[in-house]
């Protein structure tokens, strides 16, 4: 038992290392990374922090990346939970085809959709709004959700929403009150795909965005290109997009590991 | 058994409407596109299955489409074993098990371009963590942005290092679902560590590792922005994936027409490719 963790703390070193890098360099000052290799910061400096939270350029792009990813969840989870909830009831007219086109979505490139993507958001004067990203995303997040929500719904017996009609509940009150607490779990765990999947997007993103709405992943190809290559300053932004994956994973940590296997396909 | 109910429309259209604002509009733009040539101000003249025909007979196609598949098959045969390996060699239960999920997915939630630059300052060959190690001190050349397959093999590593969790989940989630009762069936029986494997472990995860590979095979067919800040598909064109080939020519050159076919054949083949997977790994549940 002992021996076989020697192989998942040599993973995580692994995965650490990289991070552990990047960190390291945002404490740097410009002049120590170019003067050559150093493990730890010589000359710590709070210096690359100080311009991103001080210059709007800078934490305007968080503020947007955030805003789109929260109204994207939003939007994802509330629609794909009565389609998911009658993909997992009831049979329709179509219903399996439906399902299929919807994973296929999935399965899109984003290569593909960035220029008919630009010239459909900007015809309905969505362009470079919260609104044209949180909607682009949903491409590929609605399909995920109604897959895992699918599952998840899956797994409840169907006596408990009969129980519930007998009793008297209505629908919505049934589904608000009974069936959704129910699958709590799986709501965590598509909530948390759709946070990840839009949070690491940046393609149709930028394709997507100007000035007004520009994620921060943008911010930082173009700073990092105007400005000479300013490692430090580079490194610091990165650092800071780890730290809201990092917060949701953690809400989520309990429920990964069973979510997943609930998930069917 | 489900109900047979048409009024459930009702439940899917929210989502219907939504996905086929974004998917039918654009598609049928591209399909717009791939038809027709256009010399700008909006003036477009029919140009059949030309474009077609073009891409499918072009070598810089070829070479994209083929630098494409050695990737994903690169990848997929390194991450599935190797997230299986480290899923079995997890403790069921403990303290430490959130810390490491949680430390493990980490690399999952961090913006692709971050990955991208973070694995080019991890790897520059004088002030990076691993250029600077290979070079200096285990004295091996390696610079990416000279050497096709120092570029490949770094490519690869960061697939590796950003996607091997996802494998690694789900599989364990597969695993952690297995009773005690099995287990302690197989010890009685005298079942080897293989053979619990084979007949208890693979089975519980297949559904979860189906899950795992398409997945993983989608997003690594369409792979753009990670190789494209890490070597920008260089050096020459040895890194230039499909994705990044077709954002060259759509945005790069604006040939939309070629483009847009090219587009709808890449699409194409990804739904080809995943239906495949999709039918091979789950036949045994049919029969």
């Amino acid at each position: 038992m002992q021996k076989r963790s020697i192989v998942p703390i040599i993973y995580i070193l692994f995965l650490m290392l990289p991070i552990y890098w990047l960190v390291a360099m945002s404490f740097k000052t410009t002049n120590e990374i170019l003067a050559g290799f150093s493990l730890f910061p010589q000359t710590f400096t709070l210096e690359n922090y100080k311009v991103i939270f001080t210059d709007p350029s800078w934490y305007w792009g968080y503020i947007n990346s955030i805003a789109y990813v929260t109204i994207n969840t939003v939007i994802s989870i509330t629609v794909a939970l009565p389609a998911a909830y009658a993909f997992s009831r009831y049979r329709f007219l179509g219903d399996k085809q439906l399902f299929f086109w919807l994973l296929t979505n999935r399965m899109a490139p984003a290569a593909v959709f960035a220029l008919p993507f630009f010239q459909l958001y900007s015809a309905v004067e969505l362009f470079d709004t919260y609104w044209a990203v949180a909607l682009a995303h949903c491409l590929f997040n609605i399909p995920l959700s109604v897959w895992i929500l699918e599952g998840f719904m899956g797994g409840v017996p169907k006596e408990l929403d009969e129980t519930a009609f007998v009793d008297g509940y209505s629908f919505p009150r049934f589904f608000a009150t009974i069936f959704i607490p129910s699958i709590k779990a799986g709501v965590g765990v598509a909530a948390f795909f759709c946070f990840m999947f839009s949070w690491v997007e940046l393609l149709l993103a930028k394709t997507l965005t100007a000035v007004a709405a520009k994620p921060i992943a943008a911010t930082m190809t173009k700073t990092a290109s105007s400005a000479g290559y300013e490692l430090g300053l580079l490194a610091a932004a990165g650092t800071l997009t780890i730290i809201p994956g990092a917060i949701v994973i953690y809400f989520v940590r309990n429920y990964i590991a069973k979510g997943f296997a609930m998930g069917r396909v | 058994m489900k109900t047979e109910n048409q009024k459930a429309w009702f439940f899917v259209l929210p989502v219907l409407l939504l996905v086929a604002f974004n998917a039918l509009i654009p598609m049928m733009t591209v399909v717009n596109y791939s038809v027709q040539e256009t010399f700008g101000d909006n003036v477009f003249f029919w140009q059949g299955l030309d474009w077609f025909q073009q891409i499918l007979r072009s070598e810089r196609f070829h070479a994209a489409l083929g630098r494409q598949f050695l990737f994903t098959f690169l990848i997929l045969i390194i991450e599935v074993p190797l997230g299986i390996a480290i899923a079995l060699s997890m403790p069921r239960k403990g303290l430490w098990v959130p810390v490491c999920l949680v430390l493990m997915a980490l690399p999952m939630l961090i913006p692709w371009n971050v990955v991208g630059a973070m694995w080019n300052i991890f790897t520059l060959p004088d002030i990076g963590l691993l250029g600077y190690f290979l070079n200096h001190v285990l004295g091996i050349n390696y610079d990416m942005t000279q050497d096709p397959l120092a570029a490949w093999v770094t490519i690869i590593t960061m697939d590796v290092w950003h996607w091997t969790s996802l494998v690694v989940l789900l599989s364990y989630a597969g695993l952690v679902s297995i009773p005690d009762a099995y287990y302690q069936a197989a010890k009685i029986d005298g079942a080897s560590n293989w053979s619990v494997f084979r007949f208890i472990q693979l089975p519980k995860m297949k559904t979860v590792l189906t899950i795992a590979i398409l997945l993983r095979f989608m997003d690594s067919f369409n792979i753009y922005t990670e190789p494209f800040v890490l070597t920008g598909g260089g050096p020459g064109n040895s890194t230039t994936m499909l994705s990044i080939d077709l954002v060259k020519i759509a945005l790069g050159q604006f040939d939309l027409g070629p483009a847009a076919a090219m587009s709808l054949i890449y699409f194409a083949i990804t739904l080809l490719v995943s239906w495949l997977f999709y039918t091979l790994m789950t036949k045994d549940d049919l029969n």
